[in-house]
């Protein structure tokens, strides 16, 4: 019976875990859309480079995990900056489904590249030694020490990132510009600029989750177009552009998706489908969203 | 009225702050203003009158460099800036309060206010601006959108004031506002103008205008149709109530 529950507990544990991957991405992708009113399909590719970028550090510099955690979402941040200038850029002044579209191809193009060059198989990277110091285990109840990690990093980051947004004036630059571009442009703030780097900002915190991710899944091309139709999905049920929204329910859907792996544990990749049709039929505008 | 009767006459003067020649101006297909021509003076204050949809706020926008397309020369403290972007433009020193207000919902009081960045010295200070309007002192952490119609046309211009802009652009402060609120607004114009600073005001009433302002453009039809100094306001009464309609 005990052993049942710890077992069952250690579902869950595990399904918050995978929602700080949820949380980290969509508020990524929250972020993007709220400052430049495009819908970032290419997010899950750059999280798969995240991914790559800190086990090409590895194996080819042989460049360790915690110097990746900076170096790779930096790299891959840069990237971004360059997509943002050189394409998503020049679409501004049309419908958001252009910008939509054309991150939707740069996603496809950025993997077919990744197969190409290493192939649809797996790469292993495993995370160093140390982490095993935080493993929890009490019976039945076993939670690996980079799970714990992940859950602390994936928090840290979510609450930080908030923290920039509400509390600095940095932030206040980023709120008043979603509300009031122009205005804040004629108050002498380079908003295009601001755009460029939120947009870089956005790619970099999806390197980071992918980093955090590449010693849980092994890093693969489609590492990024698997997690991301669920992130998508906690986005529409949080609510598109909310801050607060994405982070709360990034975790929400982790624990939920934790929780029916204990009940039924067939349902566990649906639930989350199902959630966001209960929620686009009865507040299209999602938990945190205005309508 | 006592303090227009101050203020420098015509001829007084040496070159133009602001110079407007042909100024033409767009909003996609739309051509909204055809030819303005205008000059302000270092310290006057000085309106733009017409009626609804002669093209005052467009003139204001495109000054800033806030419509889609505009031609003609806007030269500013002797500088060109019809080619430049809304954020140099605010740099080279002119600020802009738009008609909407433009108070952010997202940031609180303090937020809005401190929210435009200072581009040179002489701009008020935090406390000389509390003194002027010491409600947004004490609504500071309250939401900006939660503030009264009055209370967001003070934070609009005061946010305005400390970033040392020295020409301002004022888009109907005394809209919607209750006839008390008009008068502490029309003060508070006097008092930055006291203070050195130069004002484009937008105004459909003028009988506010003529409280403040040491002459009158008229606008119709997207072009500056006539000029009124203020102290021949009377004078010409006839003729503003033909273009004005009222
Ligand atoms: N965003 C816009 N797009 C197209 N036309 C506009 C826009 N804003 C204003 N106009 C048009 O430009 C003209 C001048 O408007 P405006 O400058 O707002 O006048 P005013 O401030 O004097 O009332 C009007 O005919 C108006 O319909
Ligand atoms: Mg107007």
């Amino acid at each position: 019976m005990l052993e049942d529950l710890l077992f069952n507990l250690q579902l869950v544990a595990l399904g918050i875990s995978n929602g700080a991957f949820y949380a980290m991405l969509s508020l990524g992708l929250a972020v993007i859309f709220g400052m430049l009113n495009v819908i970032n399909f290419a997010h899950g590719a750059q999280f798969m480079m995240g991914a790559f970028v800190a086990w090409l550090l590895l194996t080819q510099l042989g460049i360790g995990y915690w110097p990746s955690l900076l170096l790779s979402p930096l790299i891959v941040g840069l990237v971004g900056v360059a997509m943002e200038r050189l394409m998503i850029a020049r679409l501004y002044k049309l419908d958001h489904l252009y910008g939509l579209l054309l991150t939707f191809g740069c996603a496809l193009v950025i993997e077919g590249l990744f197969r190409n060059i290493f192939g649809s198989s797996g790469q292993r990277y495993s995370a160093p030694r140390e982490f095993q110091a935080l493993d929890l285990e009490f019976g039945d109840f076993f939670m690996p020490g980079y799970r714990v990690w992940v859950l602390i990093a994936g928090t840290t980051i979510c609450i930080a990132t908030w923290l920039v947004i509400e509390k600095t004036k940095v932030g206040s630059y980023l709120r008043a510009a979603v509300e009031r571009p122009q205005l804040v442009q004629a108050f002498g703030i380079n908003v295009p600029l601001m755009m460029t780097l939120t947009y870089g900002a956005g790619v970099a915190l999806a390197a980071l989750a992918g980093v955090l991710a590449a010693p849980v899944y092994s890093v693969h091309p489609a590492m990024g177009a698997n997690f991301i139709i669920t992130v998508f999905a906690v986005v529409v049920i949080g609510g598109m552009g909310s801050i607060l929204g994405a982070i709360v329910t990034g975790f929400l859907l982790g624990f939920v998706q934790g929780v029916t792996d204990v009940v039924y544990s067939e349902a566990s990749q649906t639930v989350v489908f199902v959630i966001m049709a209960i929620v686009l039929l009865t507040r299209p505008a999602g938990l945190f969203g205005r309508a | 009225m006592a303090e227009a009767m101050t203020a420098p006459r015509m001829a007084a003067a040496g070159t133009a702050m602001l110079e407007i020649r042909g100024l033409e101006a767009w909003y996609g297909e739309s051509h909204v203003l055809h030819g303005v021509g205008l000059d302000i003076r270092q310290g006057e204050v000085v309106t733009l009158l017409g009626r609804n949809g002669a093209g005052k706020t467009s003139t204001l926008r495109a000054i800033m460099g806030l419509v889609g397309r505009r031609s003609g020369s806007i030269r500013f403290e002797g500088k060109e800036l019809i080619a430049a972007r809304p954020d140099l433009i605010a740099r080279a020193g002119i600020a802009y309060c738009p008609e909407e207000r433009g108070i952010f919902a997202s940031l609180d009081v303090t937020e809005n206010l401190l929210l435009p960045p200072v581009i040179a010295p002489g701009g008020l200070s935090l406390d000389e601006i509390y003194t002027l309007f010491p409600n947004l002192k004490e609504r500071a952490r309250s939401q900006g959108t939660k503030l009264s119609g009055g209370e967001q046309q003070m934070l609009a211009i005061a946010r305005i004031l400390r970033t040392g802009a020295r020409l301002l652009l004022l888009d109907e402060p005394s809209e919607g506002l209750a006839p008390v609120i008009v008068q502490q607004i029309g003060a508070m114009i006097r008092e930055i103008k006291q203070r050195g600073f130069t004002v484009l005001l937008v105004e459909q009433n003028f009988r506010f205008a003529q409280t403040v302002a040491d002459r009158h453009y008229v606008m119709e039809h997207g072009k500056v149709v006539d000029m009124v100094a203020n102290e021949d306001l009377a004078a010409s009464m006839d003729r503003l109530h033909d273009y004005l309609g009222v």
